[in-house]
């Protein structure tokens, strides 16, 4: 999605030039909040963590993930960042990952430099954060409400970076393709991304609360835990403790391990929840991904259909208006994202939203019918990299 | 980590145009691509002529043709979308070799095409002429602000480091068998990106206490460069951009 020279007329790359600065000059601010601890500490950590964050992204960009055969996507990363660090140091850090993208790789041109950070950047990172603070207070209280909540961030805010390109593209646009069929392809393909976006960003995420919850910034406050001491699970065997009894076999490794953070962290809390936690967390992700998609799909196409109006009514306007040729060779029902045959445009590309979404989901649901009947198969942790951090609370 | 931070796309080797200062380079190549996309796409010419100026370049950079081409197929994915363009454009339909194309649209494909090649080709040869840090020295000069280039020198430092963890946890799992065929393996991954973020991001919390205790107090000291650049320096510099200018004019008086 890397846009390149010459997409964008000039005047409007300008402005998001300066859209950019603005967003990058605030961001720099918060950052220091965000990474220095408290409000009046020096920013001496931005840097060095901001740094390391950004080449984290970077890195994470280059992980391909296998979607079909032969085809494999990658992260964009900016749902991710916002979840793990906070907006604006994950503005911060995609706007660097772009820019060194763009002088070293060649990639995204170096004039639509400002379009991509506030395409990729600044909007997919204020979607994602808005929306995970928005339903982790809405959600109940739990480890599973995480996953949740950054599977629906980052679900939305891959469509939500496509619905702001196109209307930069509505702005400045240099070719004369329809704004429906802009707003079609780029919200269809996007949807499918947002997809395989938030499965991975969810399971990244869980495992980083598995293991470090205090690293997840944007739900440091709700996942909190006050120091509590308990006695050390070994020393209480005979008292009858069921934790412990379940394993036996294993329990000595894991008093080699982790014993000190196990007791210093309340690990006993995290663990019976981590039993069952996949099971239960199924049916709120599903309806919660299904709810997304609608209101995204459906919402979204609602309000983006208004725009091809003004423009064909311009197109009209000006005695450049093909376009009846056009809807009559596609026959498809849902031809330039509207239901035929509904006469308000803004309800039928809507529906026509809900349609494509429904398909979507069934393909996405599908998809993790087969990842949850194969991850039993699998045996997660052992097929995983040897993951010293990982490993306790994987098992 | 001490190999100098050599990226892929630099090219080691002695020219006038390795020799000038980054933040010269910089500026002109940016200059040059506003310059490209300021011109009307019906002046075709001025494309020609804007290919021939990067062909100077090039050959004055003695960079072989063979590793810039090679390194512009990042633009590929755009060159679909423009063959693409004719056919879904509106406007008037013209026949060309029995398909019915929009004019527009082929207008629209030409632009992006010509625009978007110049622009990577300039940014590619850029790359090629100018060593990493050489490149975040000359972002510094030309008043970026510290802050941001301090984290994209981070950044660049880390990056390495983390694709190399990447690597040893990639080799791991290769080596237990591992080998990720369709989204049923999504877990996994993620589960090594999750780790990855946690591994990474302790060791930068250790870096930064290290740092701390070197003295490091949020300003890195003055990095050593050349200083600032010679006039004559620049004025090399700028004949791309002015030549450019001179083409773009003449494009819009066309």
């Amino acid at each position: 999605m890397h846009v390149p020279d010459g997409f964008i007329d000039a005047p409007v790359s300008a402005g998001t030039g300066v859209l950019a600065a603005v967003a990058v000059a605030a961001s720099l601010r918060g950052a220091r909040r965000e990474l220095g601890g408290g409000l009046g500490e020096a920013g001496e950590r931005t840097a060095p963590l901001a740094g390391l964050v950004a080449a984290f992204i970077f890195a994470v960009q280059m992980l391909n993930f296998p979607v079909a055969a032969g085809t494999s996507g990658h992260l964009l990363g900016g749902a991710l960042a916002a979840i793990l660090v906070g907006p604006c140091t994950g503005v911060l850090c995609v706007s660097v990952v772009l820019l060194l993208q763009g002088v070293l790789f060649a990639d995204g041109g170096l004039t639509a430099l400002g379009t991509n950070i506030t395409d990729m950047g600044v909007v997919t990172v204020l979607v994602a954060y808005g929306l995970f603070r928005a339903l982790l207070r809405v959600l109940p209280r739990r480890r599973s409400a995480v996953t949740v909540a950054s599977f629906v961030a980052a679900l939305v805010s891959v469509p939500a970076a496509a619905v702001a390109f196109t209307a930069l593209y509505a702005l400045g646009g240099t070719s004369d393709v329809s704004l429906g069929k802009v707003v079609a392809a780029m919200v269809g393909v996007h949807v499918l991304i947002g997809v395989g976006e938030a499965v991975i960003t969810a399971a990244t995420v869980g495992a980083v609360v598995a293991v470090r919850p205090d690293l997840v910034y944007a739900a440091r406050d709700r996942l909190s835990v006050r120091l509590e001491l308990r006695p050390s699970p070994l020393a209480s065997t005979d008292a009858g403790t069921t934790a412990p009894a379940q394993e036996p076999a294993t329990a000595p490794t894991d008093a080699l391990e982790g014993s000190p953070a196990r007791e210093l962290e309340s690990a006993p809390a995290q663990e019976p929840a981590k039993v069952p936690a996949p099971r239960r967390s199924a049916r709120p992700l599903w309806l919660a991904g299904l709810a997304a998609t609608v209101v995204c799909a459906g919402g979204l196409s609602f309000y983006a259909s208004a725009s091809p109006d003004g423009l064909e009514k311009v197109a009209a306007d000006n005695g450049i208006d093909e376009k009846a040729e056009d809807h009559a060779a596609e026959d498809s029902p849902l031809a330039d994202y509207g239901v035929k045959d509904i006469a308000n445009t803004r309800l039928s590309g809507g529906l026509a939203g809900v349609i494509g979404a429904g398909a979507t989901l069934a393909v996405g649901s599908g998809v993790f019918v087969v990842v949850r009947r194969r991850r039993g198969a699998d045996g997660g942790a052992s097929a995983a990299a040897p993951q010293p951090a990982d490993a306790p609370a994987e098992r | 980590m001490g190999a100098g931070h050599a990226h892929k796309l630099y090219k080691d080797v002695r020219s006038p145009v390795h020799a000038l200062p980054a933040h010269c380079k910089l500026a002109a190549v940016f200059c040059f691509v506003v310059l490209v996309v300021v011109t009307p796409r019906e002046a075709v010419w001025a494309f020609g002529a804007y290919a021939l100026l990067l062909a100077a370049v090039a050959a004055a950079s003695r960079v072989p043709p063979r590793h810039w081409l090679t390194r512009m197929a990042i633009e590929v994915p755009f060159v679909a979308f423009a063959v693409l363009l004719p056919f879904v454009a509106e406007g008037e339909r013209i026949t060309v070799l029995g398909m019915s194309l929009s004019e527009p649209g082929l207008w629209g494909a030409w632009n992006v095409l010509a625009k978007g090649t110049l622009g990577v080709a300039a940014s590619v040869l850029l790359a090629s002429t100018t060593g990493l840090n050489a490149l975040l020295l000359g972002l510094a000069r030309l008043r970026m602000p510290p802050l941001l280039c301090q984290i994209a020198t981070f950044m660049v430092r880390y990056a390495d480091v983390i694709s190399d963890e990447m690597r040893r946890m990639r080799t791991a799992r290769v080596s237990r068998g591992f080998e990720a065929r369709g989204p049923r393996h999504w877990a996994v991954l993620a589960k090594s990106a999750g780790s990855l973020f946690i591994r990474s991001y302790e060791r930068g919390e250790r870096v930064h206490l290290a740092m701390l205790s070197r003295g490091y107090t949020g300003t890195m000291p003055p990095a050593l460069g050349d200083g600032p650049a010679a006039r004559a320096q620049w004025a090399r510099s700028a004949a791309l951009p002015l030549a450019a200018l001179a083409i773009c004019v003449t494009g819009w008086a066309s």
